[in-house]
């Protein structure tokens, strides 16, 4: 069974991800997993400078569904790449450090802090995070506009030669217009979706549930728009896709590869099922026994309408 | 490559489901591992029902008496999971995630002879602080609990608590039962009854974050040191995912991994 993906320089010996946010940066699973063998672990979103976070609440469940706004709370890059990355690299997986912002130029510093014995095997660009403001642009999210977002995946491309992968939100009217500004910026892949816009409200005390007012929404609730959203950037690029929202089995990673994506994130599925990550993969390893489909890659894109 | 195991992800059979009060709930579940590692202050999580996605998260509840066995939880029925929690029946098994986070620190009360534990708990906060108190009295140690409740009737555990020599004090909402008023009122009158040698006295609670912000304040006055249980929403309860952040002097640590036992002047209230 064959279930390599090669995106940008990197090769991955599976197609199956850890989504940033939701796996920490790997050390935590150690007592469910052996973390040397996943597809790839995308670590918790850093910043150049530390960031404390929002108040709490930070979470609430809703049906088949949660609601974050832990709002990129991270110690610096800096500190991250002395405390964790090492760690990470040694363990056996393909490291994907995911970066943000609040200006390109930020963007920029951080990617070039990822260099020499730094340098992950990919870098992921979070355009996306619903839960922080920046500076600067007339939309409340950078990969909201396809202008900005080509200007600062071209601003990081120039300053690095890591696959550059591109997280983008599905909180826009046409995912493929974004995609496509990814994609003429540089990027090796894009990834989506990030979180959906959402709120929850405590009608008996009339407050909202999350100290931050708004948050974003994960889990099997989103699966049907990510798939969606999947699909239309399949559509409008020719860089891979990775699939991301609401994957908790392995025939939920192949729906997410028939709809276009060449490798998925499981995120929300970490926090419920820590060592979940070992049954998805052996599940869609299965998946692709019984369909008698030998390269995983194969399945890409190959969806019967 | 792999460290020491300390928290494991294992289905335990369900011993027992029991109402003990109008809102609560004793869950006893068999698991020798469980058993073994918990400690008072720690926690489990379950998952209320396997292969459905509605409730998604676990439920994180203290470790509320630890046997040779298992291990009981203690639960107020307060929402959905919860509710779907009670209908769990004798024999099936459940999934669990633990022992998770740290537990209280005994040493603040066992380094010394004569030393006295004072347990404050607010609602279901008397779950975790039952299996300290017989921590404590299997220490030989003093232990005074006060329970706060909503009524008369929401009061649990007392007379299991009487049994290990516990002193009880109770305080009650509506006064059905006890004192009437905030139960750490009671912890402030026996505080003031007499001065204390903070080196063998040692207050130890558990319950809404107000009134873990009064016992906190009381130890500040009276100069004897304070442990707090300190229940954030969680998701993970492994330190993945940074909800459940908890503002310190220290800067932010993590409930489910930091804690949830704080020293009370290490938290911002
Ligand atoms: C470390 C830890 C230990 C706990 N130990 C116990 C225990 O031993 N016994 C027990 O009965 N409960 C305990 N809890 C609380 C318990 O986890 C919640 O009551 C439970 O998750 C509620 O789930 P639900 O689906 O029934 O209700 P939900 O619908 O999720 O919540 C019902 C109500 O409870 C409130 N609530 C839920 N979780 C929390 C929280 N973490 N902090 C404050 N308010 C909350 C909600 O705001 C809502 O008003 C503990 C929580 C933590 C974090
Ligand atoms: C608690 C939590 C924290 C997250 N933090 C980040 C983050 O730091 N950076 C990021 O790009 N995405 C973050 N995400 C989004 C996930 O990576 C993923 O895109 C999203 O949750 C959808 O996938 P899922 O439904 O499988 O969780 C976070 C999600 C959750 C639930
Ligand atoms: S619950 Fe996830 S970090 Fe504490």
């Amino acid at each position: 069974m064959d279930l390599k993906v090669t995106i940008g320089k990197t090769t991955f010996e599976n197609p199956v991800w850890a989504a940033s946010g939701t796996f920490g940066n790997g050390d935590e699973f150690q007592d469910f997993l052996n973390i040397g063998e996943m597809g790839a672990v995308v670590t918790k979103t850093v910043t150049l400078r530390k960031k404390k976070g929002n108040p709490p609440p930070r979470l609430v469940e809703t049906p088949s569904g949660l609601l974050n706004s832990i709002g990129l709370e991270n110690k610096g890059i800096r500190c991250f790449k002395k405390e964790d990355l090492p760690w990470l690299k040694r363990s056996g997986t393909r490291a994907i450090v995911s970066i943000a912002g609040e200006t390109k130029e930020e963007f920029v510093k951080c990617a070039e802090e990822l260099t020499g014995r730094h340098r992950p095997d990919a870098i992921e660009l979070n355009i996306s995070c619903p839960n922080v403001s920046h500076r600067g642009g007339k939309h409340c999210l950078f990969s909201q506009d396809p202008v900005i977002t080509e200007r600062i995946v071209s601003a990081v491309r120039r300053s690095t030669g890591t696959t550059l992968i591109v997280k983008l939100s599905p909180n826009v009217t046409d995912i493929g217009i974004i995609a496509e500004a990814a994609q003429n910026g540089g990027a090796d892949a894009v990834s989506l979706v990030n979180t959906y816009f959402g709120m929850a409200v405590d009608a008996e005390e009339m407050r909202p549930c999350l100290g931050n007012v708004t948050g974003g929404l994960s889990g099997p609730a989103i699966r049907p728009m990510a798939l969606k959203a999947v699909r239309d950037a399949y559509n409008s690029v020719s860089i891979p896709v990775i699939g991301v929202g609401g994957i908790m089995t392995g025939t939920d990673v192949a729906g997410f590869m028939l709809c276009g994506a060449s490798a998925v994130q499981a995120g929300t599925v970490n926090l419920v099922e820590p060592a979940a990550y070992k049954r998805i993969l052996r599940e869609f390893i299965a998946y692709l026994k019984r369909k008698k489909i030998n390269r995983a890659g194969d399945l890409v894109g190959k969806l019967r309408i | 490559m792999k460290p020491n195991v300390t928290k494991r992800m294992i289905k335990g059979t369900i011993l027992a489901n029991r109402q003990i009060a109008p809102e609560h709930f004793v869950m006893d579940i068999g698991s020798a591992w469980l058993a073994r590692k918990s400690r008072p202050g720690q926690f489990i999580s379950v998952r209320v029902m396997d292969g459905v996605t509605d409730p998604l998260l676990r439920i994180p509840l203290g470790i509320h008496r630890i046997s040779e066995t298992g291990v009981s939880l203690l639960y107020g029925v307060v929402g959905p999971g919860t509710a779907l929690l009670a209908k769990r029946k004798k024999g099936e098994l459940i999934d669990t995630l633990g022992p998770l986070g740290k537990g209280f620190d005994l040493s603040a009360v066992t380094r010394k002879k004569n030393a006295e534990a004072l347990l404050v708990s607010g609602g279901h906060g008397v779950a975790p602080l039952y299996a300290l108190a017989e921590a404590v009295t299997a220490k030989k140690r003093k232990a005074v609990f006060f329970i706060g409740a909503k009524t008369g009737k929401h009061v649990v555990c007392e007379k299991a608590l009487r049994k290990l020599g516990a002193a009880v004090h109770v305080a009650t909402d509506d006064g059905t039962r006890g004192h009437k008023g905030y139960v750490t009122d009671m912890l402030r009158k026996y505080l003031e009854r007499g001065a204390r040698d903070p080196q063998r006295t040692a207050i130890f609670a558990c319950g809404p974050k107000p009134m873990l912000a009064a016992v906190a304040k009381e130890a500040e006055r009276s100069g004897i040191p304070a442990q707090v249980a300190y229940d954030e929403y969680m998701a993970c309860g492994i330190g993945a995912c940074r909800g459940c952040a908890v503002e310190t002097v220290q800067g932010i640590k993590l409930a489910c991994k930091d804690g949830p036992v704080f020293a009370a002047d290490m938290i911002k209230w």
